[in-house]
């Protein structure tokens, strides 16, 4: 074991894992993060909570890790390398293991350009794909990035992003292979919603053999509305939204497509849990809709949650 | 080139407030070549600067030079014998003129009448584009030619990001994603494989990161 974290149990024993997503407050309301916590405790193995994301203020995400971690749930700490540099990376980690964080995902982040402060000055002095290298160094060889001994060495379960529908879509799994290579332990894709391309990714990513060397697991968010499928189809870039799931949102009444949105996203994990090679797991993001997260892990058939010791 | 823009005619002027007697100083150097700061738009500006002030019953004492370059003290030099006869000069050179200029003669108020953007080059006529920033330490050959330290929104060694669609980058459709060209380019090259490499950190010593940059060549010193 790398760091004895469930997540990583829960795939060492072979399970099918299931991860979910809590975005922090916008203000230190420790409260709210319990509320959505408990939505999502024995729904999920291991809770990611965003990091500052889309560029928008909001509590720490090690400190929202920490509050999940005193209410019996398993946090996955974001990171990205947008807001703070080597030294802060890496005093951040060495603070949240000290804390009980076991799981990281390494991300480059957001620009700030779309955020709530704009006009900010953004560092970017690593990459993921380097963030995730010197993560595994300082928990495999126990030294910093300039060779220096720790005292005392992260175990952490090295997590990465993978997109399969931005651009240049051939150069997606070669680049989830450089954070393989680098370090990661596991990878969460960006929401899918095309599936007959993420079959293609993931059958680009098998040939490569990364599958049997990362556990990959599938980024689903159920759609809420028609509005929110055309809003992510036209404003996130590298989001892929067919236009036959648009239509079938609107195929229903308007109170109903939140229910379809779920339907959709139950659907979508079986079908790539039975059809598509190579997949590890599921990473439900039902980002501010906490509450229904549960409806789509147990109409998948995902519940209850393997108890690994 | 080093690529500027002008200042609006509104931020000059408010500088100017209660200065009479004005020179606007060129350049010849980059800012001619980017059509910001030199001898044409010196002209341009002092006329600007002459009418505005006219229609608001202003002094209209703005004179117009234009020196060989403001990056070399060689050249201030020539404005030794008229620079303090002017309560304000106003520098459309990059950012070192108006230092160099403000550091010779420090009697004078010295304003910058343009904004320093970037190093860069002209894709057109009337369109620059960032090119490099200086990092010190030139590492473009190893991306096809392109730089991803100036060129990738985040300075990403080991990119495309999940923001990269349609050629463009996340921040704008304006913007094009530069590790998109880099990919392609490196496959027209048949050099794709080069850059499943992990790229390692970047030392930024050689940066701005390291603190204010100085070069000492001893060979020219005299
Ligand atoms: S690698 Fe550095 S020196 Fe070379 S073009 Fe880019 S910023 Fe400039
Ligand atoms: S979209 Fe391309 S240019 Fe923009 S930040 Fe990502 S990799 Fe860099």
């Amino acid at each position: 074991m790398k760091a004895g974290s469930n997540l990583e149990k829960v795939l060492a024993a072979g399970h099918f894992a299931v991860t979910g997503e809590l975005g922090p407050p916008r203000g230190n309301n420790a409260e709210e993060v319990r509320h959505k916590a408990h939505y999502l405790k024995g729904i999920v193995d291991s809770v990611n909570i965003t990091d500052n994301q889309t560029a928008v203020v909001r509590m720490a995400s090690w400190a929202a890790c920490k509050i999940l971690i005193d209410e019996g749930l398993e946090p996955n700490y974001q990171m990205v390398c947008r807001d703070r540099n080597r030294i802060a990376l890496m005093s951040d980690i060495l603070g949240a293991t000290a804390l009980g964080i076991k799981n990281v995902l390494c991300l480059s982040g957001d620009h700030q350009r779309f955020g709530d402060h704009p006009e900010g000055k953004n560092v970017y002095d690593l990459d993921s794909v380097q963030l995730i290298s010197i993560f595994k160094k300082m928990r495999d060889e126990g030294k910093f990035l300039n060779d220096k001994e720790l005292d005392g060495a992260p175990g952490i379960f090295i997590g990465a992003a993978a997109n399969p529908f931005a651009d240049p879509f051939t150069w997606r799994a070669v680049r989830m292979g450089k954070k393989i290579a680098a370090g990661a332990d596991f990878i969460q894709t960006q929401c899918i919603y095309n599936l007959p391309k993420f079959r293609e990714f993931m059958k680009m990513a098998v040939d490569r053999g990364l599958h049997e060397k990362c556990a990959i697991l599938a980024g689903i968010t159920p759609l809420k509305s028609v509005g929110m499928a055309k809003y992510m189809a036209k404003f996130v870039p590298g989001m892929d939204v067919p236009e036959e799931l648009v239509k079938r949102l609107q195929g229903v009444d308007k109170k109903a497509q939140g229910d379809e949105g779920i339907k959709i996203a139950i659907e979508m994990i079986q079908e790539i849990r039975e059809t598509i090679p190579g997949v590890a797991g599921v990473h439900v993001m039902a980002i501010e809709w906490e509450h229904r997260a549960k409806e789509i892990v147990e109409g998948a058939g995902l519940l209850p949650r393997p108890v690994v010791d | 080139m080093i690529v500027g823009d002008s200042k609006p005619l509104e931020e000059i002027l408010e500088m100017i407030e209660g200065k009479d007697k004005v020179l606007v100083l060129g350049c010849r150097g980059c800012v001619t070549v980017c059509n910001v700061g030199g001898e044409k738009e010196v002209g341009i500006l002092a006329t600007a600067l002459r009418i505005a002030r006219k229609k608001r019953g202003l002094p209209t004492s703005i004179e117009e030079r234009t020196l060989e370059r403001q990056c070399d003290p060689e050249y201030i030099e020539e404005l030794a014998e008229a620079a303090e006869g002017y309560d304000a000069i106003v520098s459309i050179a990059c950012g070192v003129g108006p230092q160099f200029v403000a550091e010779r003669f420090p009697k004078v108020r010295v304003f910058p009448g343009i904004n320093t953007t970037f190093i860069g080059g002209a894709l057109e006529h009337g369109v620059w584009s960032e090119r490099c920033q200086s990092c010190g330490n030139c590492l473009v050959h190893n991306f096809g030619g392109l730089c991803p330290i100036a060129r990738c929104s985040k300075s990403l060694m080991n990119g495309p990001c999940g923001g990269s669609a349609n050629k463009k980058c996340e921040i704008s459709p304006e913007v094009d994603c530069v590790w998109h060209l880099i990919v392609e380019k490196m496959a027209e090259m048949g050099r794709l494989e080069e850059l499943e490499r992990v790229w390692p950190v970047k030392n930024w010593i050689t940066s701005r990161d390291g603190g204010p940059r100085r070069r000492v060549r001893e060979d020219l010193k005299q």
